[in-house]
């Protein structure tokens, strides 16, 4: 398959224009000592034989038949809308706004989306997008560091691993300690991280970065959290799930000074790991310090309202190695989608797939509990996602995986601690058949 | 008054009363209000099923969420039906410029064709539904194509290993210039290198990256070609650089006829030597910038390989690295754990799967830099590359490099009469002309020009950079555009400039035809108004 619409005829009258003979003569500024050498790349499919080969790829997938996988990527209802509209190539395949009058379908659509985070999270401005939940959190902890000029940072123990994985790899860059604060993961431990661990962190502590609902599913003391970040003059980045904030308190009414979020679970599928989105918010008063990209309402000469790219001098177009974040292309289609997704279910359907979650989680919980087969690992509440003890649960895990049941998410791969318990989200997908399977081949591979 | 405050009721665009009402604009030409105008109370799209009994009998024995952890008032979310809420974004829809409706030769972005063969793979559901933390026995066909996509990309770029973890190009640099950091490190250098040279025709990312790994970015100028000046280069090396981050073919749309001296040059300080290949699209089969001797490259999966840009992304950034680099990659890597490399990529170039062949994720790498984003990367992109990579095959890809630079150096014998070009030289993919004579001779700017193209349904060229060449419109056209359109481009841009002697004023007054006129962007920035203010409790219920 080839794309281009060129006809050799096409090519003889552009290459008279330029006046050469041939197409080799438009490379020869490859110095020869450096021309490339031949290559292994295979020859060319047709679209029948591409679909083929995809279609193999993705037939050697085995999608579980059922599955209590969440671990930070969650599996929700995806309504057709979204798809419908993030497949319309008028947003599909435009570049970044960068030409207002023509992308006002995309810079109000990304408007709308900064609207609506900040309405979810109580904070007063979200970006555009970021990469994922991780380089959001990332950039919100180096921005912490640039607002109280300190450079240090606490991470809860109970933040997504991989997001402490990535917000070290950031601090690294510009030589930012990164220390954890531990969560009381150890038996009989509540799960959650001591707001009275804080106030010895040290006087040079720019952020606090804890998560709620944290990894482990339970509930946090953010207020309090809150509260002892700023007795030391640390600000606190929260780190949230977006269809959670349809029942718990938003970040902004807690104290946080900055949010971040993966975007995933508002109308995005897995597909393995990505594309999702990073969603940040913080208070007006620093907005100045933000990263990546702001749209913003204005006007034309005869007063019609338009939106723009804005505050552009933050960014490194226009200010390079003085810029708040190298970021140029974010997510700007997912942030589309979770737009679509939370205008489809609005406020009544985001509260319900919360409550679901929850109400399924607690049903997962509870029947493995009667079962005899689980315990909840940690005392306090959980919010869709629960901590069980289940002895043996990585052999466990890995026989009812044979048969295509995916029984959560297995802690001990990077937290020692917790061997033999499983991390189990239920969804609002999630069904009672499914909860019963569960018992009954986790009871057989006792 | 800030622009923020909700226009009055029977005005809700804000764009006038002829305009008023949630589906504004007349006949097809649309103004849209905010999807928070069309919110009533009670109003539904998408509904949900009620907790069974047996969850609700279940959840008595289990906490309930505290209510010092509970939301007081739902979130102000927008009530809509279904259809409303469609019509809302189809509408915003037609108020796009994209690659699908029309020309859009935007410098250095490569908006070229984006096939839509690759949309319907990455909407496969055995591959949409995969979940990144899915035991690795249910994942082969994730773990394979990852894993065919690096081998790819490795032997496209000449480069020993690649990473496909960064989400973009500026992630890539990021990614690549750490492990630069790691690099000089372990090698006890790493205090002593604390600067990096980057060209001044770079792209803001890369001294933007330069400060996020905390190194010193030092500008070295171009020469009077537009190349990178070697004498330049060769007096700011020395023991305190970390790195040269070289765009190749740069921004100016030239290939570096130096370049083996300048990576040679750049060794033998014993710094790294960076490509930004994000203008890979050019040299596809007849530059592999690993084999050149590049340690690090960062390719722009949404350019050259033509994933749809979204409106700002998603995009995905991976980096190919020289051996010396390889250990410092991001964790984990997608890896051949059984099986013969050579049978399983000639059955996949077969379309065939290689029986016993087991696919895992190594993340057992001591020297990475760790991770640099969650999981594994824009699996999603990483389909629609491999897809398009496959579809084109070997001689698909250089015809895409041979078409793009054709037509740019068709644009530039086509256009040098009419506007004036800085560096007149060959051409790779794009060609950056200046309106500086447009703007001595007749007060037109680059920006009017820009204006005035919009006009003719075109997408201007990328304007303002580089920021070396004065009022500059950098132009792309890649390869997927027929020679009509090129020529309707000539046409259009010649009488862009014979308006400017006749009718300057006209251009100034651009665009017309478009849904809005020039917006003041200085007003935006002066008075922030970054999201919706919704009217009070009391108007809303009465609404
Ligand atoms: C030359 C060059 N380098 C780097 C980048 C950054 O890539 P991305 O936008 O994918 O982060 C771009 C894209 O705009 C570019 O044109």
């Amino acid at each position: 398959m080839s794309y281009s619409p060129h006809t050799e005829a096409d090519r003889a009258r552009m290459l008279e224009a330029i006046g050469i003979s041939s197409v080799e003569d438009l490379f020869a500024d490859v110095p020869a000592a450096v021309r490339a050498s031949d290559w292994q790349v295979p020859p060319p499919l047709t679209e029948q034989e591409a679909r083929a080969e995809l279609a193999r790829l993705a037939g050697r997938n085995r999608i579980p038949e059922i599955t209590f996988l969440g671990a930070g990527v969650y599996r929700h209802l995806v309504p057709a809308v979204v798809g419908e509209i993030i497949g319309r190539p008028e947003f599909a395949t435009a570049y970044t706004p960068y030409q207002p009058e023509v992308s006002q379908g995309t810079l109000q659509s990304i408007y709308e989306f900064q609207s609506l985070i900040c309405e979810l999270t109580g904070m007063e401005v979200a970006t555009a997008s970021h990469y994922d939940g991780a380089t959001a959190t990332a950039e919100a902890a180096l921005m912490a560091c640039r607002l109280t000029r300190r450079g240090r940072v606490a991470v809860s123990a109970g933040v997504n691993p991989d997001y402490r994985r990535v917000l070290e790899t950031y601090c690294s860059g510009p030589g930012i300690e990164v220390v954890t604060v531990p969560v009381g993961l150890a038996e009989g431990g509540n799960g959650t991280t001591d707001p009275g661990s804080i106030a010895n962190l040290g006087d040079d502590l720019a952020c606090v970065v804890a998560a709620q609902p944290n990894f482990y599913g339970q509930l946090e003391p953010m207020a309090e959290l809150a509260d002892a970040a700023h007795r030391i003059g640390a600000q606190l980045v929260a780190v949230v799930e977006p269809i959670s904030l349809a029942l718990l308190e938003p970040p902004g009414a807690y104290g946080a000074d900055l949010v971040a979020a993966e975007g995933q679970p508002l109308g995005i599928p897995p597909s393995f790991g990505g594309p999702y989105v990073g969603l940040m918010a913080a208070r007006m008063g620093s907005v100045r310090q933000m990263p990546g990209r702001l749209v913003g309402a204005t006007r034309d000469a005869e007063g019609r309202k338009g939106y723009v790219l804005t505050l552009q001098a933050r960014e490194q177009h226009i200010r390079r190695e003085k810029a708040a974040s190298n970021i140029c292309t974010n997510q700007a289609l997912m942030a589309l989608a979770a737009t679509v997704y939370l205008a489809a279910v609005g406020p009544e359907g985001l509260r319900e797939v919360a409550e679901l979650s929850v109400a399924q989680t607690r049903h997962l919980a509870a029947a493995l509990e009667d079962a005899g087969l689980a315990e909840r690992r940690f005392g306090g509440s959980y919010f869709a996602e629960v901590t069980m003890r289940v002895p043996d649960a990585a052999r466990r895990h890995a026989a009812l995986a044979e048969q295509g049941i995916v029984a959560g998410y297995l802690p001990e791969q990077r937290e020692p601690e917790l061997r033999d318990t499983l991390l189990l989200a239920a969804t609002e997908l999630t069904t009672d058949d499914e909860i019963a399977r569960l018992v009954q081949a986790l009871g057989e591979s006792r | 008054m800030s622009v923020a405050e909700p226009p009055g009721r029977s005005d809700p665009s804000g764009r006038g009363s002829a305009f008023s009402g949630a589906t504004g604009g007349s006949g097809l030409t649309i103004v849209e209000p905010l999807i928070f105008d069309a919110s009533r109370r009670e109003r539904r799209a998408v509904r949900f099923p009620k907790p069974s009994e047996a969850a609700r009998a279940a959840a008595a024995g289990q906490p309930e969420l505290p209510a010092s952890a509970r939301r007081r008032g739902a979130p102000r979310l927008p009530e809509v039906s279904e259809l409303e809420m469609l019509r809302h974004f189809n509408r915003l829809a037609h108020l796009n410029h994209a690659i699908d409706i029309g020309f859009y030769p935007l410098g250095s972005c490569t908006m070229k064709y984006n096939p839509k063969v690759n949309e319907w793979a990455a909407r496969l559901p055995g591959l949409a539904e995969s979940h990144p933390l899915d035991p690795a026995q249910l994942s082969q066909g994730s773990l394979e194509l990852m894993w065919l996509l690096a081998e790819l990309l490795k032997d496209i770029s000449g480069f020993d290993a690649v990473s496909l973890q960064p989400a973009a190009g500026a992630h890539g640099e990021l990614t690549g210039m750490l492990m630069t950091r790691a690099y000089h490190r372990d090698r006890g250098e790493g205090e002593q290198r604390t600067k990096v040279l980057v060209p001044d025709s770079a792209h803001g990312t890369n001294p933007a990256t330069a400060t996020m790994v905390g190194y010193e970015t030092v500008t070295i100028r171009s020469n009077e070609r537009g190349g990178i000046d070697l004498g330049a280069l060769r007096g700011a090396l020395g023991p305190d650089v970390a790195a040269l981050m070289i765009t190749n073919p740069s921004t100016l749309g030239i290939f570096e006829d130096q370049i083996d001296q300048v990576v040679a040059a750049v060794q033998e300080a014993g710094a790294i030597a960076y490509m930004d290949g994000a203008n890979l699209n050019a040299i596809l089969g007849r530059f592999r910038p690993g084999e050149a001797g590049f340690d690090v490259m960062h390719f722009n999966l949404h350019k050259t390989f033509s994933t749809p840009h979204g409106g700002g992304g998603p995009g995905a950034g991976p980096i190919g690295v020289s051996a010396r680099l390889e250990p410092y990659l991001p964790a984990p890597m997608p890896v051949l754990a059984e099986g013969d490399p050579a049978e399983v990529l000639a059955n996949a170039w077969a379309l065939r799967s290689t029986p016993g062949a087991r696919f895992e994720l190594d993340d057992d790498r001591p020297k990475s830099i760790g991770k640099v984003r969650s999981c594994y990367g824009n699996f999603g992109m990483f389909v629609r590359a491999y897809t398009y990579i496959r579809s084109n095959g070997s001689q698909g890809l250089r015809t895409i490099s041979e078409d793009a630079v054709l037509a740019a150096n068709y644009l530039r014998v086509r256009l040098h009469d009419a506007y004036d070009l800085p560096y007149d030289r060959l051409s790779k993919h794009e060609v950056v002309f200046s309106g500086r004579r447009q703007k001595r001779e007749h007060g037109v700017t680059t920006l009017d020009i820009a204006k005035a193209i919009l006009d003719h349904g075109i997408h201007p060229p990328t304007i303002y950079f580089p920021l070396i060449v004065e009022e500059a419109l950098m132009v792309e056209p890649t390869e997927t555009e027929s020679l009509e359109t090129l020529d309707r481009f000539v046409d259009v841009m010649h009488g862009i400039a014979e308006q400017a002697k006749t009718d300057p004023d006209a251009i100034r007054r651009a665009p017309t035809t478009t849904p809005v006129g020039r917006l003041d962007e200085a007003a935006a920035a002066r008075r922030p108004d970054l999201r919706h203010t919704f009217r009070d409790e009391t108007e809303a219920s009465m609404a």
